[in-house]
């Protein structure tokens, strides 16, 4: 995924501008800015649920309002941050229709995607919810769901706006390490949006900084992007990094 | 883990030979409906007049009977089918299970169209037809209103905001043109005219065009019915799972809208038919609308056939507008599932 001269808009303020970005497969980029900052917009225009300002967005050469809906389902999947379930359906069948990109033509599910289903829920600690109603979940497990959902989507490309914001300590961990672990071992691409650095440190291989300043940005490797003066003045508070046992923690100052 | 996969996928897979089951009730229905009213019939008349057997002096009288109550059976089931999968569709396109066919002033507009016809001493087709148009009308006002919130994606807490504002606002203007015409109406005109607001099988005659709108309507949207689901799973996201939202949202709009349309303008506006049997299959069945399309639209037309076999045979001779059986029903079962839902 490539984007060119990338510029998005909110009223009249520029959220980003400019933006040249080359997203390879196996990297893993988490998107850092302060609230309002334009990284929900952003991944909304990755995901072509939104036009862009300007320039434009290619995937695998093509740009992106010319791929088909259909098509493009089984290039990318999208998480977003909020849900609602106005519906009492079984979370396997939450995770069930993240497999419609593949049987459009079928009226009913085969084994395959029942298997497909139960795996992505396992993958995401969820097996034991599969028959539970949605709507009674608490917000973890229903991430965590919807996590499995879009593991089911099984496309090239993910899109996660804070996959791990309802998340307990120990799911925090398991889900980053499994994203990792499609992005090292199965060449995925992750682009995701996380305001806990210190996770994201143990998982990101690329950083993009939104500096709220007029659009402007910073993308590269982790290590390169994510230092003291970039993220206090993309984050708006000084930031502290600490050594500890071989790991790098990221501290807000004390003021 | 294997294993309670695999029960799964059976148990899911089990429930759809619900349908059969319904199509059987259906019939049962309609023949129970054919067999009771405000003349007796014995079973031996019943049977004989069924099988055309011309043994029995009486059999003339009996199939004469027996052909009045199809065709009222007949069409007490096609506009509760038709209701009630008005009702499935309206809560898919709303994102919400408490939603009815009505809720958006489709059968408002209906309501002035058939009551000023009514007060006009019209003929009987031209009162439908005036309703049919009343209704068509309310649905283009409220398509060009609104067609904004038909357009494009969802947000995340569900959708139609400006979609149900408009309609339950143009459902109110109707409420207060169908007050007016009541109190201008002349006083031999307007028992006819509450009839017709709360809902009356009485005059209607077998017609195809409510059937045509039915079997139509229920073919596209269980095409749609995957679409649908995803819909209501993935509000926000339904279009990355390649759903074109907008379209889909349209569609909905306009087959609730026609099916609304011809179920009012047959019977007039019968009331909860088209809240409490999706609800009820929803409850029954889960949310899926693969099945629950089909399942609820049988279940509607079994349950208004039984609602009117009741209506005219509770305190026959004399008839109650079927309107008031279903609300009847209707009330009490609704209440309960809306405080069940509220507990859970």
């Amino acid at each position: 995924m490539q984007t060119h001269d990338l510029q998005l808009r909110a009223a009249d303020r520029f959220l980003v501008d400019g933006l040249n970005w080359r997203i390879e497969a196996g990297e893993c980029w988490c998107v850092v800015g302060r609230n309002g900052a334009g990284k929900s917009t952003l991944l909304h225009t990755l995901a072509g649920l939104r036009q862009a300002d300007g320039g434009s967005i290619q995937r695998g050469g093509k740009a992106l309002r010319k791929w088909s809906l259909q098509a493009l389902a089984r290039e990318r999947a999208f998480l977003p941050q909020g849900r609602s379930d106005s519906f009492g359906y079984r979370a396997v069948e939450a995770v069930l229709t993240a497999r419609h990109p593949y049987r459009e033509s079928a009226y009913w599910e085969s084994e395959d995607d029942y298997a497909a289903a139960h795996a992505a829920l396992q993958s995401v600690d969820a097996g034991h919810l599969a028959e539970r109603d949605v709507r009674s979940l608490s917000g973890g497990e229903r991430q965590r769901v919807a996590i499995a959902a879009v593991l089911a989507q099984d496309t090239p490309l993910l899109l996660l706006d804070e996959p791990t914001s309802a998340l307990d300590l120990a799911h925090q961990v398991s889900v980053a390490s499994l994203l990792r672990q499609l992005c090292r071992e199965q060449g995925k691409s992750v682009v995701m949006v996380s305001h806990d650095l210190n996770l994201v440190h143990t998982l990101a291989s690329h950083a993009l900084l939104l500096m709220n300043d007029r659009g402007g940005w910073h993308a590269g490797p982790f290590d390169k992007v994510m230092t003291t003066p970039l993220l206090s003045a993309c984050l708006g508070h000084p930031i502290e990094i600490v050594r500890h046992d071989g790991r790098t923690i990221y501290v807000a100052a004390e003021r | 883990m294997n294993e309670t996969r695999q029960s799964n996928r059976v148990k899911h897979v089990t429930m759809r030979s619900i349908l059969p089951v319904l199509f059987l009730l259906s019939f049962l229905s309609i023949l129970i409906a054919c067999a009771i009213g405000s003349v007796d019939l014995t079973l031996t008349d019943f049977l004989n007049a069924l099988t055309l057997h011309s043994g029995t002096e009486n059999v003339g009288m009996t199939t004469s009977v027996i052909d009045l109550r199809l065709h009222r059976a007949l069409s007490a089931f096609v506009t509760g089918a038709t209701l009630s999968l008005a009702g499935v569709l309206m809560q898919a396109l709303l994102r919400n299970p408490l939603a009815d066919p009505y809720i958006l002033g489709v059968s408002g507009g209906a309501s002035v169209g058939a009551l000023a016809a009514l007060m006009l001493f019209a003929a009987t087709w031209v009162v439908d037809a005036a309703a049919f148009g009343g209704a068509l009308a309310i649905s283009v006002l409220l398509y060009l209103l609104a067609r904004r919130d038909l357009r494009g994606v969802m947000g995340a807490e569900g959708s139609a905001p400006l979609l149900l504002l408009t309609g339950v606002v143009l459902a109110s203007g109707s409420g207060a043109l169908v007050s007016l015409l009541l109190s201008i109406a002349p006083d031999s005109q307007v028992r006819g005219m509450v009839f017709w607001l709360i809902g009356d099988l009485s005059d209607t005659q077998f017609r195809w065009l409510p059937w045509v709108v039915l079997v139509g309507a229920l073919a596209f949207s269980c095409r749609a019915a995957r679409g649908m689901n995803v819909l209501a799973l993935h509000a926000e996201n339904a279009a990355t799972l390649g759903i074109d939202v907008g379209s889909l949202r349209r569609r909905l709009f306009f087959c609730s809208a026609l099916l609304t349309a011809s179920a009012v303008s047959s019977a007039g506006s019968i009331g909860f038919v088209g809240l409490i049997v999706p609800h009820a299959c929803r409850f029954a069945l889960g949310p899926d609308h693969r099945l629950l399309l089909p399942a609820a639209t049988l279940a509607g037309g079994t349950f208004l056939v039984l609602a009117d076999t009741l209506a005219r045979s509770v305190i026959a001779p004399q008839q109650l507008p079927v309107g008031v059986m279903t609300a009847l029903i209707g009330v009490p079962v609704f209440l309960l599932q809306l405080h069940r839902l509220r507990r859970s």
